[in-house]
């Protein structure tokens, strides 16, 4: 699936005099049509693009972690591949774009996930980001005052363990692969994927795990 | 200085552990993807990606935009802000580094 670039110019200037309106709606709806009516997208490019975003989302990310908790090998493989691993444990092709990364937390290292540029998440694999993972503040105090935004998260890392702040200013989009919380051995394969939370997987949050028994 | 990283068949300039220094510069152009708060500052080379197309030539939309090696390099917190961001005090914080990958054309080697 390749956009025209040909037409890169014909489009920008399309997109500045329709920007001007502030109408994001009738703007949308307006880019759609010229898009369509010169050729540069196919309806099927079009639906292709969205049924990708919509069909990717935590619940892959979950599954991920899941099988990398479980199988010690598979987690080797997702660290050191991940754009493989995730062939084989989700069927999800990565065709383009940035590439997937993962980062392991430990008892000893913890990952958190901002883009201090501009919104940069692993779309390819967990689908569009929260709101705020895209807001100002969250963007400049992440790695200005990182312990104080987790606190706000209700994330409190231990003073030994070492914060790394990650910003995914270039080419990479990367996850975090979560701790396993304790006394979670018993658990199955679809329990533990349902420990697993959306903010757990840019390390804003950690898994954790009450016994209900 | 001998460098040994590899990333498949290709060598890069900086090797892993060597500290490089963000250029400081502010170009009024380019898709430019070393943010503001890191120019000027050094960090060290954690690991090495291999070889990735110029940001602002894919933003320009050149046709064979150049390759540049990417790394990712690790700050230490205290190396970036120092102990006051604006009037504000920060706490001293010696477990926290700020990782950021930043492309070779914005890195030169660090003198000190």
């Amino acid at each position: 699936m390749k956009i025209n670039m040909a037409k890169r110019d014909e489009i920008i200037e399309l997109l500045e005099k329709t920007v001007q309106t502030q109408k994001h709606e009738l703007f949308l709806a307006g880019l759609k049509t010229i898009l369509l009516e010169r050729e540069i997208l196919t309806t099927e490019q079009i639906s292709y693009y969205r049924n990708e975003l919509e069909t990717r989302g935590p619940l892959l990310g979950a599954k991920l972690v899941a099988t990398a908790w479980t199988d010690p090998s598979f987690k080797e493989f997702l660290l050191r591949d991940p754009k493989a691993a995730v062939l084989v444990c989700l069927g999800l092709k990565i065709n383009q774009g940035p590439e997937f990364w993962v980062l392991e937390n430990t008892a000893s290292e913890h990952h958190v996930v901002v883009c201090t540029l501009c919104s940069c998440y692993p779309k390819a694999v967990l689908g569009l980001p929260p709101d705020w993972y895209k807001s100002f503040s969250y963007r400049s105090e992440m790695v200005a005052n990182p312990r104080k935004i987790l606190a706000e998260f209700g994330t409190y890392l231990p003073r030994d363990v070492k914060l790394n702040v990650v910003d995914s200013t270039a080419d990479k989009r990367y996850m975090v692969l979560p701790q396993r919380p304790a006394g979670t051995d018993h658990l199955t394969h679809e329990e533990l994927q349902e420990l697993v939370e959306r903010d757990n997987l840019i390390g804003v949050t950690l898994p954790t795990f009450q016994d209900r028994a | 200085m001998q460098h040994s990283a590899f990333e498949g068949d290709r060598v890069a300039r900086y090797a892993v552990g060597e500290p490089v220094k963000v250029k400081y510069l502010f170009p009024l152009s380019g898709h430019i993807r070393a943010p503001f708060y890191l120019r000027g500052k050094v960090g060290k080379i954690i690991r090495y990606y291999g070889l990735y197309s110029d940001p602002t030539d894919l933003a320009a939309g050149v046709v064979t935009p150049k390759t540049v090696g990417l790394y990712q390099l690790s700050f230490n917190y205290l190396d970036v802000w120092g102990y006051e961001i604006g009037n504000r005090k920060v706490e001293d914080e010696t477990e926290i580094k700020i990782l950021a990958d930043i492309y070779e054309n914005w890195l030169v080697k660090d003198e000190n």
